[in-house]
């Protein structure tokens, strides 16, 4: 034990003296991932508000030949204005970019209204340009709605009722409480804490094992009379707490980044006080000793820093996994999802987030599950140490 | 005591050791010479208790290290082929670290790695981190880590390589004191005349066998060659050995 925690002692602050794996493990993960989170939510935030309310100007060829149709848009904040140019010009410049969408009422829109005609308008947009799409999303609702407001008189007219248009009229009914929607956009949140968690893992124990042998300092080591596995615990034991420090230090950054996202303008709230912070920390914990278990057992089976890095790279998307699947799928929660880690953690955030209750039988599989598999990596991991080879 | 009793070790359809048997004594200085790849290595490695034969045994101070791995390793002191040591520590937080591993105190390895910083004049890098140590003052430090439990055996693998003229001479009487003290000292090298201006008994082993051990003297006498050169040369040319 006193071996164990003299490894431990040694690995810990050895890294904690080198400057740059501080700056990865300790700074990239738990700073950069709650920026990068926060970016991402206030682009979305920001696409989502886009076109909303705000008045929008609407580049027109010939805006002159449908003054009804001028006036219902402006009711609706959209103005139009002249374009100066012909068909062509308004391709190029809608593929350009200098315009987002270029609207066209052909000379003779006037005429085919009055002769109740189909009067086609025609839109110039690129589709593959994701900017200002909520402004071209509202401008198309509300040529529709008055192609269907013309619709309706012309049946009028005729003497025939307009319902006969909608046999089957939709209404959705949203129960979502604003909690609950603002779950699908921090459905990312435990995809950046796992990974922060995880990065911040790597270095320490790729140095410890592969980049122990690699530098030539291993075989000194091995000469000592300690057990292997005080030694190995030791490392492993470093690599958990480098990944705890990260996992306190991203749920605290990403808590007080989201304190100033502003979801309520999305409609949205969550559960967000410093209790729910520490509680997704600790249901996070668990994952601790698989993350280190998982980062030891392949830089232990790597013969190579560089063979250690290549496994690490792939190895790392292991726990992000469950958690594309959730997202594709959308499973409802049950005792067998609760048994996978990370996915059990990403459930019982979301529950968290949500304000809803934990089952106490979900937070004891889940932290059941997570230390039974973190015995088993670590216990091959140890097996791997063991062997004669190790050496190379 | 360091003693080799019939090791036998293959490594996949390589055979490493073929029956190796050699004992090195305490208060002397025992020179394990032979050419690349005669199996000196592989020979330290089963007497550090790293890796295991498949037949035969090594014994430490007369304890088969079979029995009792741990308590082999607790009376010797290794320094090996590649002895790195810790960069991002000073030398003098490495020696201690290798102390507190082999259950001294935190004040007991302390005052010992003052005492060996001393002993092997290393008070000038002390406290500097290792980073950037020359080849010598990393050998230095890595010598008195190997040491900081006091261990009655000492192994070290070739360790002259790559160092200049004083450190060789520093490490020369260092194992000579080490030697009058009692100390058991076994090490390896394939150069001949480091071996010889060192050793008090050499063992000459080529192709994972002990080809001749003995005295300086006596192997001249045995090979009749005019120098230990020629002796080693004619030693392991007959295993196929290049020297």
């Amino acid at each position: 034990m006193n071996a164990l925690l003299t490894v431990f002692a040694k690995e810990f602050f050895e890294n904690l003296r080198d400057r740059r794996t501080l700056l990865t493990t300790l700074l990239l993960g738990p700073v950069f991932m709650p920026l990068m989170f926060s970016f991402m939510t206030r682009t979305i935030i920001n696409r989502a508000m886009d076109g909303s309310d705000q008045p929008v100007t609407v580049a027109t060829i010939n805006a002159a030949a449908a003054p009804n149709l001028r006036e219902h848009l402006a009711a609706h904040g959209v103005t139009l204005r002249d374009f100066n140019g012909d068909a062509a010009a308004a391709r190029t410049a809608v593929s350009g970019g200098g315009e987002k969408l270029v609207l066209e009422i052909p000379q003779d829109h006037a005429e085919r209204i009055k002769d109740g005609d189909a009067a086609p308008v025609l839109m110039y947009l690129d589709s593959s340009n994701m900017d200002k799409r909520g402004q071209i999303e509202r401008v198309e609702k509300l040529l529709q709605e008055w192609s269907r407001n013309i619709a309706m008189q012309r049946l009028v007219l005729r003497g025939i009722d307009p319902r006969i248009l909608s046999p089957m009229p939709l209404q959705q009914i949203d129960v979502s409480t604003p909690a609950g929607r603002s779950v699908l956009l921090l459905g990312m949140l435990s995809f950046f804490m796992v990974v922060s968690m995880f990065a911040s893992g790597i270095g320490v124990a790729i140095d410890g094992t592969a980049g122990e042998r690699e530098r030539g300092s291993l075989e000194a080591l091995l000469t000592l009379p300690v057990p292997r596995e005080a030694l190995l615990g030791g490392k492993l034991l470093a690599t958990a707490a480098f990944m705890s420090i990260a996992l306190v230090l991203t749920t605290t950054a990403l808590n007080v980044v989201l304190g100033r996202i502003g979801l309520e303008q999305l409609g949205m709230s969550a559960n967000l006080s410093s209790t729910t912070g520490i509680a997704m920390a600790a249901i996070l914990l668990p994952l601790v000793p698989v993350g280190a278990g998982l980062l030891t057992l392949v830089a232990c089976f790597a013969r190579s820093i560089r063979e250690a890095q290549a496994w690490v790279g792939m190895v790392q998307l292991v726990p992000t996994m469950p958690l594309a699947f959730v997202t594709m799928l959308n499973p409802t929660p049950g005792p067998l999802l609760m048994c996978v880690p990370s996915l059990s953690q990403h459930l019982l955030i979301m529950k968290l987030l949500r304000a809803e209750a934990l089952a106490p039988l979900d937070i004891l599989l889940s932290v059941g599950s997570s230390l039974l598999i973190a015995t088993l990596l670590i216990g091959v991991a140890m097996r791997l140490y063991r062997r004669e080879s190790l050496l190379g | 005591m360091i003693e080799a009793r019939g090791l036998s070790k293959r490594f996949g359809a390589v055979t490493a050791l073929r029956e190796l048997s050699f004992c090195a004594a305490d208060s002397r200085i025992t020179g394990l010479l032979g050419p690349n790849g005669a199996g000196k290595s592989t020979t330290l490695r089963i007497l550090q208790t790293l890796i295991t034969a498949d037949a035969g045994e090594a014994l430490i101070d007369g304890q088969s290290t079979l029995a009792d791995a741990l308590a082999a390793r607790a009376r010797i002191g290794v320094l090996p082929h590649s002895a790195a040591i810790y960069a991002g520590l000073t030398a003098r937080e490495n020696i201690i670290y290798f102390g507190r591993l082999c259950g001294l105190s935190r004040a007991a390895a302390a005052a010992r790695a003052t005492t060996l910083i001393a002993q092997l004049d290393i008070g000038d890098i002390a406290d500097r981190r290792a980073k950037g140590f020359s080849q010598g003052q990393r050998l230095k430090t890595a010598l008195a880590r190997a040491m900081v439990h006091e261990p009655r055996n000492l192994m070290l693998d070739e360790p002259t390589n790559g160092l200049d003229v004083p450190s060789v001479r520093m490490l020369r009487a260092l194992l000579s004191q080490l030697r009058d003290a009692g100390h058991c000292i076994l090490f390896s090298s394939h150069v001949m005349h480091e071996v010889a201006s060192l050793c008090d008994d050499i063992v000459v082993i080529a192709s994972g066998r002990v080809v001749a051990s003995g005295t300086p003297e006596a192997l001249l006498a045995q090979t009749g060659a005019a120098d230990l050169e020629d002796a080693f040369v004619q030693l392991t040319a007959d295993s196929g050995g290049v020297a």
